[in-house]
């Protein structure tokens, strides 16, 4: 039946249309209490629903914040750790260093001291000679015998004059001797000097040291304490980490595309060159394959020299096999270093080849020109060959940080890509239940004649027992 | 457990596709010289265009130079071959010797009194099936005008699926001046042929402009 039917229910289908509106009318005022019902249980479900799916992605965004706090601290606590035993290692290696010097230091400065002890006491001033002949001119003097006394009195005078110039001469010696003894003592006062500024020098380093170790230690009980400020500071210097890092391993894959550029062509004449393995050129990967076994020695050899922490197995090794395995890593890379220094000049001697070959069949008149400074491109290649191997070790620093760094960066977005889809949900959920009482006022639209006449007629009762009724 | 189950399954497949027997990328050509009476003044071309496509060429790739002549189905038509070694400065050896070849002979060939395109065709259809090369290009330098000797039977469907034929320097005989539909219907036969045989069917008449060719 459609409308057209419907229309012809009366033969005025005016009339007809007017009954229908009637008639639908109704039927919706009717039924309207139970499509409200309808309507808010269905937005009412809807944003429950919501909310509920709101709250598990809220509590699994507190689950992995906890994650990532732990991850953070451990990470924390981890780099502390290695500073601290750093610091101490260095405090050792100072204090083992003086202490294996102390005795020879004890022994010299006692030695030095000793010697100034002998220097000062031999240096003692030794007065001068009492004047044996004073008492006995008194005496003389004092005599009854006037013209004999004169003449023993001048006597006197003569010797006296005499034994005042040995003595003088004696107490310049004597003096001499002292000064001679007082220079003597200069270079152990300065060996002193010297001694005790170098165990200050070392004091001064302890101190410094100990005072780092202070510093650490307070961020490192902060950070085992879980506080906020220690963690906001690790987050903060893990982004910076992550993005630094990142940067620099974006520059080592520049100079990983430059290598391959250098041994990718030679290689060719190794492996051939129209071999594929699926889809990629064998020399090409075999090229590829040659950097990354420099990469990977690299890694080995930043393990062993326990720079980098990548791998627990290499750090728990025995000093004595570490020492070996750096000995053959770097071994490895020098042997690989020199392969790509050759392959870089067979790069050049094989474009050399081949721009020869192209000349030749293009017609050119100038396939006997050589460059004379074409030796420097070579030159270049060469190194950059034998160097690149070498450079690319260090990546195993910012990828370190970079792994390291990474765990933290997303757990950071994970927990602001969490919050956002939360805060969505709750949005839509509160959406739902409005858009719920929406839907029942557009139902109330089409039927505001008869709720006009049934608001009228509740004004004319005045009580609200019908609408009660009613509802 | 899943990721590495997932891991074995990726690097099972990788060996696999690794495995698979390395589908064919190399090109082969095969290049016809007419070297009769009405095109003998052209062989400097030709020696320009056998240069132009060793350049093209890569190593693993495939080249033939044969002339045509009065009966030109025949390996002794053939002036030099090369597959091309897989490693570059050994490619670039052969591409030398090759050329020093193609130079001799046009140095010294003999105008041949008939010209036997077809034979020529069906020799070149035959050496570039034997070698298995992902592309087939025949290059065709020639006025594209058939004359065949008395007893010579050319009269025979050839199967070009694959193919790509090239007639570069098509010139033009005194009779086309006279009657270009004779020129213009030469070409329509051949491009028909070709075409019938399952080929592409290409005329390249400017030398200076090769780019498209291989």
């Amino acid at each position: 039946m459609n409308l057209s039917n419907l229309l012809t229910i009366t033969p005025w289908p005016a009339l007809s249309a007017a009954i229908l509106l009637l008639l639908l009318m109704a039927a919706l005022y009717f039924a309207r209490g139970t499509a409200h019902q309808l309507l808010r249980a269905a937005a009412a479900a809807l944003s429950r629903g919501l909310r509920v799916a709101a709250h598990s992605v809220i509590h699994a965004q507190r689950g992995l914040a906890a994650r990532n706090r732990e991850v953070l601290l451990a990470a924390g606590r981890e780099s502390k750790e290695r500073l601290v035993e750093r610091e101490f290692t260095r405090v050792a290696d100072t204090v083992r260093k003086d202490l294996a010097g102390y005795p020879d230091m004890h022994r010299r400065l006692s030695e030095a001291i000793q010697r100034i002890e002998e220097d000062q006491e031999e240096a003692a001033e030794v007065p001068p000679e009492a004047p044996g002949w004073a008492q006995a001119v008194k005496v003389v003097a004092n005599l009854d015998a006037r013209n004999a006394g004169a003449e023993i009195l001048a006597d006197i005078h003569k010797s006296m004059v005499k034994a005042h110039a040995e003595a003088m001469d004696d107490y310049r010696k004597a003096s001499a001797e002292r000064h001679v003894l007082l220079r003597r003592m200069m270079p152990d006062w300065r060996s002193i000097r010297e001694t005790l500024g170098h165990v200050n020098k070392s004091v001064e380093s302890v101190i410094g040291r100990s005072q780092a170790i202070d510093r650490h230690m307070q961020e490192y009980e902060a950070i085992v304490r879980g506080e906020d400020r220690a963690l906001s500071v690790l987050s903060s210097s893990s982004i910076v980490y992550f993005f630094i890092s990142a940067l620099v391993l974006a520059v080592a894959t520049a100079g990983t595309a430059v290598n391959f550029t250098l041994i990718a062509r030679p290689m060719a004449e190794m492996v051939g060159g129209t071999n594929f393995i699926g889809g990629y050129r064998t020399a090409d990967i075999a090229a590829l394959v040659i950097i990354m076994v420099e990469i990977s020695m690299g890694l080995f050899l930043m393990e062993s020299l326990r720079i980098t922490r990548l791998f627990p197995v290499i750090g728990a090794l025995s000093d004595k096999i570490r020492v070996r395995m750096v000995i053959i890593t770097f071994l490895i890379l020098l042997l690989m270093a020199s392969i790509e220094a050759g392959l870089a000049y067979m790069r050049e001697v094989l474009l050399l080849d081949e721009m020869a070959t192209n000349a030749l069949l293009r017609g050119d008149a100038a396939t006997g020109l050589v460059n004379s400074h074409l030796w420097i491109t070579t030159a270049a290649q060469m190194g950059m060959g034998f160097v690149l191997p070498f450079a690319l070790v260090f990546v195993a620093i910012p990828l370190e940080t970079f792994v390291h760094s990474l765990r933290t960066v997303v757990g950071l977005i994970g927990i602001a890509a969490l919050q956002a889809l939360a805060l969505i949900l709750r949005l839509l959920g509160n959406g739902c239940r409005h858009l719920g009482a929406l839907a029942c006022r557009v139902y109330d639209l089409p039927l505001f004649v008869p709720l006009w006449i049934e608001t009228r007629l509740l004004a004319g009762n005045g009580s609200g027992s019908w609408k009660e009724a009613r509802s | 457990m899943k990721h590495l189950a997932l891991l074995l399954t990726g690097a099972f497949a990788l060996a696999l596709t690794s495995c698979a027997p390395p589908a064919a990328r190399n090109t082969g050509v095969y290049l016809l010289i007419d070297t009769s009476g009405s095109y003998n003044r052209q062989m400097s071309k030709a020696e320009q265009i056998t240069l132009y496509t060793l350049t093209r060429l890569q190593s693993s790739d495939s080249i033939a130079v044969a002339r045509i002549d009065t009966g030109s189905f025949t390996e002794k038509d053939i002036i030099a071959k090369a597959t091309f070694d897989d490693r570059p400065s050994t490619a670039n050896a052969q591409k030398r010797a090759f050329a020093s070849r193609v130079e001799k002979f046009i140095d010294q060939a003999p105008p041949a009194p008939y010209t036997d395109i077809t034979g020529g065709l069906l020799q070149a259809i035959e050496y570039l099936n034997e070698k298995h090369p992902a592309r087939k290009e025949i290059l065709i330098l020639s006025d594209m005008k058939e004359e065949l000797a008395k007893g010579y039977v050319r009269d025979i469907p050839l199967d070009f699926k694959g193919f790509d034929v090239v007639a570069l320097n098509v010139t033009k005989l005194r009779s086309d001046n006279f009657d270009p539909r004779q020129y213009l219907g030469r070409l329509d036969d051949w491009r028909a042929r070709v075409e019938k045989g399952g080929g592409h069917w290409r005329v390249i008449n400017d030398l200076d402009h090769l780019d498209g060719l291989l």
